[in-house]
């Protein structure tokens, strides 16, 4: 009972376990969830017979929906679409993990919300996910990021997206290139996929379609955010005379602001990022989700649908079709590197510049494609990318 | 009096938890205030998507049933004084060793067969991962919740690595996975609902590990080990059996865990097995204090908490992280009531006996 003269301190047990509980409380918070790669564009959805009755669209994010990257350039496009489509409802979920949480939250997003579509936009929510609540809501569009969709393999209510960003890369690369001063420029990479490497390829492109010589020093990071590592490529990679800095992760934030404040140019992915660097900051690849949403958003009022075929179950696109586009030019960039990006939004846009076209060899000297001969942005070859081309500096 | 002692010490540690839940509500409702929502209407929301309807209770059990075999991974363990952390690295590895089993056995055998293989080596490869700092704790002295906070990193990049190279499913495209377990050897769910058999495979082992702590020679070994090593030794103890021994069944149930959200969940090797199930296990524990029958409703508790997260930012336009402030109030709220139990006079017998029970007793 002598405890009760000292009632209400804390032994330094219980603040040992407040502490570790409290930390592991944090690392739960941290470590939650994984990966948001790859590409995308509008989905769709459609129900019900048009003009009056509402539709409720449902998103879902494997993040938050303000991480400067991935998830805040679907967010943004939901936005839009709620925004330009009246009739349109949503409802939203973010930092649900790739686990039986997604599926809970479609399925509640179905039940209690009364969604008609969904856009899970995680790569990895796809299979066995999505597949699986496709099969259980027939009537329950839904819309994925990432191409995944196989005709006659899935469910007929499931469509997939995707957009051919790099060919906003392969512009960002023609401003990187005019504007550096050495000629040498850095990519922070998460893991070799076909996907990132076609950006880490466009992006050198571009760059040598202006200044031959121009050369990209790629770190692979391993995994799709790891703030710290991000941080020591862009260290590491400004220390060894790197001047423009881009990357592919899910969230650009470390590395903008790293490269911010070390004094060099850099250029965003996945949404706008000036704001993280205002001075140093060109232009970016960024997702046009407004674009396609919206125009997904319209065609969902009309009542069109996956199911009847009046939406088609994979939609691609570039440049030209809105799936993507560059961010404004930062303050830094100067006209004639402001010519040049425009002219090649417009060559890409028209087909004029096509950006794998032969002698094209890797950066170990196979070649790749012969003189005379190219490759269109949505050719399936480019899907099995494997390989750096020349003049990027760094291994698979 | 012995029955009042009990009586009172019964309402104590009913009326303390309960307490601190609503405590947490209060100050959970402050900030919702704060945030601009209405914090009653909140609480009406919580509870709806939580334990609202037969729908809602089977979204908490689907959350809660990891928890509770990864909470055994801490809370046996710390019935021995230790702090095992590992939770995480034991889970990917039974994650890993039930999908090897798996995938090696493949539809050779009837699939109940390989079930039952593919929970055996996940209780073998977890239980060998958190024994490994079990062992580094008793010969070499390294701090074990250092050495099996360090293993969850481990067991992680192990697992990248064989999904990125040896193992990796070449058609799968959505990110490096294994090949899929064969359909036969899928865990399904409980007849009429779509909760999945490892809610009932975490109450089996809660239920075990409660009398095997609790109801056994060993695990009152265990205890007095955990309460004084010294006088443990002393009285003859085996206490590196022991440390050993209950650090492989603490690894085992966290390796369970993986192998269920193999069989039942993703059904094939990848960074998804990642999601912190090891880590919300190590809160269960410690809210639970360690009892292996409270963690099973505190595992609850937290399943319902997750399960209300949606619809707080569905339906109240709440932040996403809404659902961890409010899991961080729970938790610390509970853990800080943990001080004050013998403190509060209305649970203690009063100290001046009547002398009539003193000469009775």
């Amino acid at each position: 009972m002598s405890d009760r003269n000292r009632s209400f301190r804390l032994s330094r047990r219980q603040v040992m376990r407040g502490l570790l509980a409290s930390s592991a409380f944090g690392l739960t918070a941290k470590l939650s969830t994984g990966c948001a790669q790859s590409p995308g564009t509008g989905g769709d959805a459609a129900t019900g017979d048009a003009a009056a009755e509402e539709i409720v669209v449902g998103f879902i994010y494997v993040g938050p929906k303000d991480d400067f990257g991935y998830n805040q350039a679907h967010a943004e496009g939901a936005a839009a679409m709620v925004a330009n489509v009246p009739g349109i409802r949503l409802v939203e979920e973010a930092s649900v993990p790739e686990t039986t949480a997604v599926v809970e939250t479609m399925r509640n997003m179905i039940e209690i919300d009364g969604a008609k579509v969904l856009f899970p936009t995680s790569f990895g929510y796809f299979d066995p996910h999505i597949l699986t609540l496709a099969a259980e809501f027939p009537d329950v569009q839904f819309f994925h990021a990432g191409g995944l969709y196989q005709e006659g393999v899935h469910p007929n209510n499931v469509g997939s997206y995707f957009g051919f960003i790099d060919e906003a890369q392969y512009v960002a690369g023609v401003v990187a290139g005019r504007m550096s001063p050495t000629g040498k420029l850095g990519f922070v990479a998460a893991k070799p996929i076909p996907q990132l490497l076609r950006n880490v390829n466009s992006f050198t492109l571009g760059a040598q379609s202006v200044n031959p010589a121009a050369t990209t020093q790629v770190v692979f990071t391993g995994d799709w955010s790891v703030p710290v590592k991000e941080a020591e490529a862009t260290n590491s990679m400004v220390d060894q005379g790197v001047d423009v800095i881009t990357c592919h992760v899910d969230s650009p934030k470390v590395v903008m602001e790293t490269a911010e404040k070390r004094g060099v140019y850099t250029c965003g992915y996945h949404a706008n990022q000036s704001s993280l660097a205002p001075k140093g900051y060109l232009t970016g690849a960024e997702w046009d989700w407004a674009t396609v949403y919206t125009r997904l958003g319209k065609e969902f009022m009309e009542g069109k649908t996956l199911m009847s075929g009046a939406i088609p179950h994979i939609l691609r696109g570039g440049l030209a079709d809105g799936f993507c586009k560059l961010s404004p030019y930062g303050p830094a960039v100067t006209p004639e590197a402001k010519t040049d990006g425009d002219a090649a939004i417009a060559g890409i846009k028209s087909g004029k510049v096509v950006i794998y076209k032969g002698p094209l060899e890797t950066n170990t000297g196979t070649e790749v494609l012969p003189t005379g001969k190219s490759l269109p942005i949505d050719d399936v070859e480019l899907e099995k990318m494997d390989y750096l081309v020349k003049g990027v500096v760094g291994s698979i | 009096m012995a029955s009042m002692t009990t009586w009172r010490r019964s309402l104590e540690a009913v009326a303390l938890p309960v307490g601190a839940v609503f405590v947490a509500f209060v100050i959970f409702g402050i900030f919702c205030a704060l945030a601009g929502a209405n914090p009653l209407a909140v609480y009406g929301s919580i509870y709806k998507a939580a334990f609202g309807s037969w729908s809602a209770w089977q979204n908490t059990l689907i959350r809660a049933a990891p928890l509770m075999l990864t909470a055994l991974c801490t809370a046996l363990p710390a019935r021995l004084g230790l702090v095992i952390i590992g939770n995480e690295g034991a889970l990917v590895m039974g994650g890993l060793a039930a999908v090897l089993t798996g995938l090696a056995l493949g539809p050779s055998l009837p699939g109940g067969l390989v079930l039952v293989a593919m929970a055996l080596a996940s209780l073998v490869a977890g239980g060998l991962w958190i024994m490994l700092a079990g062992a580094l704790r008793h010969y070499r002295g390294v701090n074990e919740t250092i050495s099996s906070l360090l293993l969850n990193y481990i067991a992680i990049a192990l697992m990248n690595q064989l999904v990125q190279g040896p193992l990796r499913d070449p058609a799968f495209v959505s990110k490096p996975s294994s090949y899929e377990i064969v359909e036969t050897a899928w865990l399904g769910t409980l007849p009429a609902t779509r909760i999945h058999w490892g809610l009932i495979y975490g109450l089996v082992a809660s239920a075990l590990a409660y009398i095997l702590i609790q109801r056994t020679t060993f695990g009152f070994a265990a205890r007095t080990a955990g309460g004084n090593v010294r006088a443990a030794r002393i009285a003859g103890l085996p206490v590196g059996k022991l440390t050993l021994a209950v650090c492989f069944l603490a690894g085992s149930c966290a390796g369970l865990a993986g192998m269920v959200e193999m069989a039942a969940v993703q059904k094939r090797l990848n960074e998804s097995i990642v999601s912190s199930y090891g880590y919300a296990g190590i809160l269960v524990a410690f809210v639970a204090r360690h009892n292996p029958l409270a963690t099973v409703l505190v595992s609850v508790l937290l399943g319902g908490i997750l399960a209300a997260g949606g619809i707080l930012q569905r339906s109240h336009n709440l932040p996403d992280a809404t659902v961890l402030v409010f899991q961080g109030i729970v938790f610390l709220c509970v853990l800080y009531s943990d001080s004050l139990y013998g403190r509060l006079p209305i649970f203690q017998e009063r100290s001046e006996r009547p002398g009539s029970a003193v000469a009775a007793s």
